[in-house]
């Protein structure tokens, strides 16, 4: 249960109205980041800081927490930032994606559709969709101010000169609500169309660069493209092998040295329900009874 | 200057179309603190003509340039721009009018490449950009405008996806000139566009700069303190000295007869090989 000797969700709460205000700011300005007073979080940066806070400052002690890393419940990072607020929190967790009412995520967008009674946190590494164009952050607020997006498509007609499509496969930029170009976080473009028009509020955390921003419920997010260009969702051309699906991304996981490999759902909870309804893939077995 | 700037006011004061001076400049200060970066500078340039400005080091000509383009801003005076809704001042201007102003009708080409161009983005990336600025999306469309203006200022459309620091100066140079003209602006900002590269290719660029000056009509206001530069492309010449203008006039009229003091100290400081 919550150990007595942290505050609810372990910020304290002059921190998180801090962070709620930014929050709300980032709701009022779609795509807009907003700068608020990252703390020192007990993991380093680059493992979720940013989420972590937004997620704090989100939690009542009625939310049920799920946390994924790559879509996963199982890995390091998800592991122990639910176990973090299992212990600070004390708020129930699940992996069960419709179960859920707080959602942080790394790098995916569940495949269960989301409700309006959801709320999902992404850790942003960078938030700063022209940093790696333009490094002067004086220069890139006043190209963000004054709408002057035309470097993006620079990103973009370099990636087809050098490839021949567009290969930016993750943190695929999109311009929120016809205004601000924002960086997604590093999902896979896969899930660029999950962002537009999804019922649940969609938050970004950046805790090293210290910004805040925000999809409301329903507003539309555009992946940026050139008409001869247009944007494509893409994944593996594979099915799930656990659990057939063919409509899901997936990871490559590598299963000897003879060149063999799997295809596996990234998003370890929809292959699960999958299994568990009776769906099997080319090396998956049927779930056995009492197991799952 | 006085009687000559007060007889062109005077004319042009009444019309307000474009007929006008497509950039006309009064009174233009910038002070650095106690000293003077260029006074009281003013003049009118016509569409399709190229001013050149000449002066020593520190005579404050790349200052009077950078509060023309709007990259410093002047203490007084005011530049106004014959825009395509009439004549406006560019220093009353907003921000975003003037960098949209920046990126279609004026363009800057900066004395090293380096300050002008991305050295990390392909040849074609760089000259797109001020396509993609104002708001072209057709990737065919944008690779074949700059394929265009590469064979036109002399690169091999081959070189279209490799970087500029891939490229000689020269190279570079006539890229950043690519990359200025190819959404046709109709006032260019040079700042010793020249400087920093051998006589051969220099006169390569120059053969280049005057043919595209004349092709497409540009309006060029050029800074240099290489007089041959001036002599080959502007038609009138301003000369500078400790931020004043102490002399201006048709090119040959002042390298050949030059009046003033300093201008005569510099026209006979020129080698004569």
């Amino acid at each position: 249960m919550t150990d007595q000797a942290y505050n609810f969700a372990y910020l304290d709460e002059q921190t998180k109205r801090m962070i709620r205000r930014a929050i709300l700011k980032g709701v009022a300005v779609p795509g807009y980041q907003v700068p608020f007073a990252s703390r020192e979080m007990p993991m380093p940066y680059g493992w979720g800081t940013g989420g972590v806070q937004v997620t704090a400052a989100c939690l009542t002690p009625e939310d049920v927490l799920k946390v994924i890393d790559q879509g996963a419940d199982d890995t390091t990072n998800a592991v122990s930032i639910r176990k973090f607020f299992q212990r600070t929190a004390g708020v129930a967790t699940t992996e069960a994606t419709a179960e859920a009412t707080v959602i942080q995520t790394r790098h995916r967008i569940p495949e269960a559709p989301l409700t309006e009674d959801q709320i999902l946190v992404y850790q942003v590494p960078i938030p700063e969709p022209l940093r790696f164009l333009e490094p002067r952050e004086t220069e890139t607020r006043k190209m963000h101010s004054l709408e002057e997006y035309g470097l993006m498509h620079v990103k973009l007609y370099e990636d087809i000169a050098r490839h021949g499509h567009i290969a930016t496969a993750y943190a695929y930029p999109v311009k929120v609500e016809g205004r601000y170009v924002m960086d997604p976080s590093p999902i896979p473009r896969f899930d660029n169309p999950k962002l537009s028009g999804s019922p649940a509020l969609q938050l970004f955390g950046a805790g090293r660069e210290q910004r805040i921003y925000a999809l409301p419920p329903y507003s539309r997010a555009v992946s940026l493209d050139f008409e001869d260009h247009p944007f494509e969702a893409s994944k593996a051309p594979h099915d799930c092998d656990l659990c057939g699906a063919s409509d899901s991304y997936l990871d490559e996981v590598i299963t000897d040295d003879q060149g063999g490999r799997m295809f596996v759902c990234s998003d370890t909870d929809h292959c699960r329900c999958r299994r568990a309804a009776g769906h099997v893939g080319r090396l998956g077995a049927p779930v056995a009874e009492g197991v799952a | 200057m006085g009687a000559v700037e007060l007889g062109i006011s005077a004319k042009m004061k009444p019309e307000v179309t474009s007929v006008g001076p497509l950039l006309a400049v009064r009174g233009l200060t910038k002070r650095y603190g106690a000293r003077i970066g260029c006074a009281d500078v003013g003049f009118d340039l016509w569409p399709g003509e190229v001013l050149g400005i000449v002066g020593e080091s520190g005579s404050g000509k790349s200052t009077l340039l950078s509060c023309l383009a709007g990259h410093l801003a002047p203490d007084a005076g005011s530049v106004v721009f014959d825009t395509s809704e009439g004549p406006r001042d560019v220093l009353a201007m907003t921000e975003p009018e003037r960098r949209r102003l920046s990126r279609t009708d004026w363009a800057f080409v900066h004395q090293n490449p380096r300050d002008g161009l991305r050295m990390g983005v392909t040849a074609g990336g760089n000259v797109g950009e001020r396509l993609m600025a104002v708001g072209a999306r057709n990737y065919g469309a944008i690779r074949d405008r700059a394929t265009d203006w590469l064979g036109r200022v002399e690169i091999a459309a081959e070189r279209i996806d490799d970087r500029p620091s891939a490229f000689s100066g020269g190279m570079q140079q006539r890229l950043q000139i690519a990359r200025n003209l190819v959404t046709g602006p109709r006032l260019v900002f040079m700042d010793e566009p020249t400087g920093g590269l051998d006589v051969s290719v220099q006169a390569r660029l120059l053969d280049l700069l005057r043919g595209l000056v004349r092709e497409m009509g540009l309006s060029v206001i050029i800074v240099t303190h290489d007089l041959a530069v001036v002599r080959l492309l502007a038609d009138r010449l301003m000369v500078m000295k400790s931020g004043h203008v102490v002399e201006q006039g048709l090119t040959d009229q002042v390298l050949d007869d030059p009046q003033h003091g300093y201008t005569q100290l510099l026209v006979s400081s020129v080698l004569q090989v």
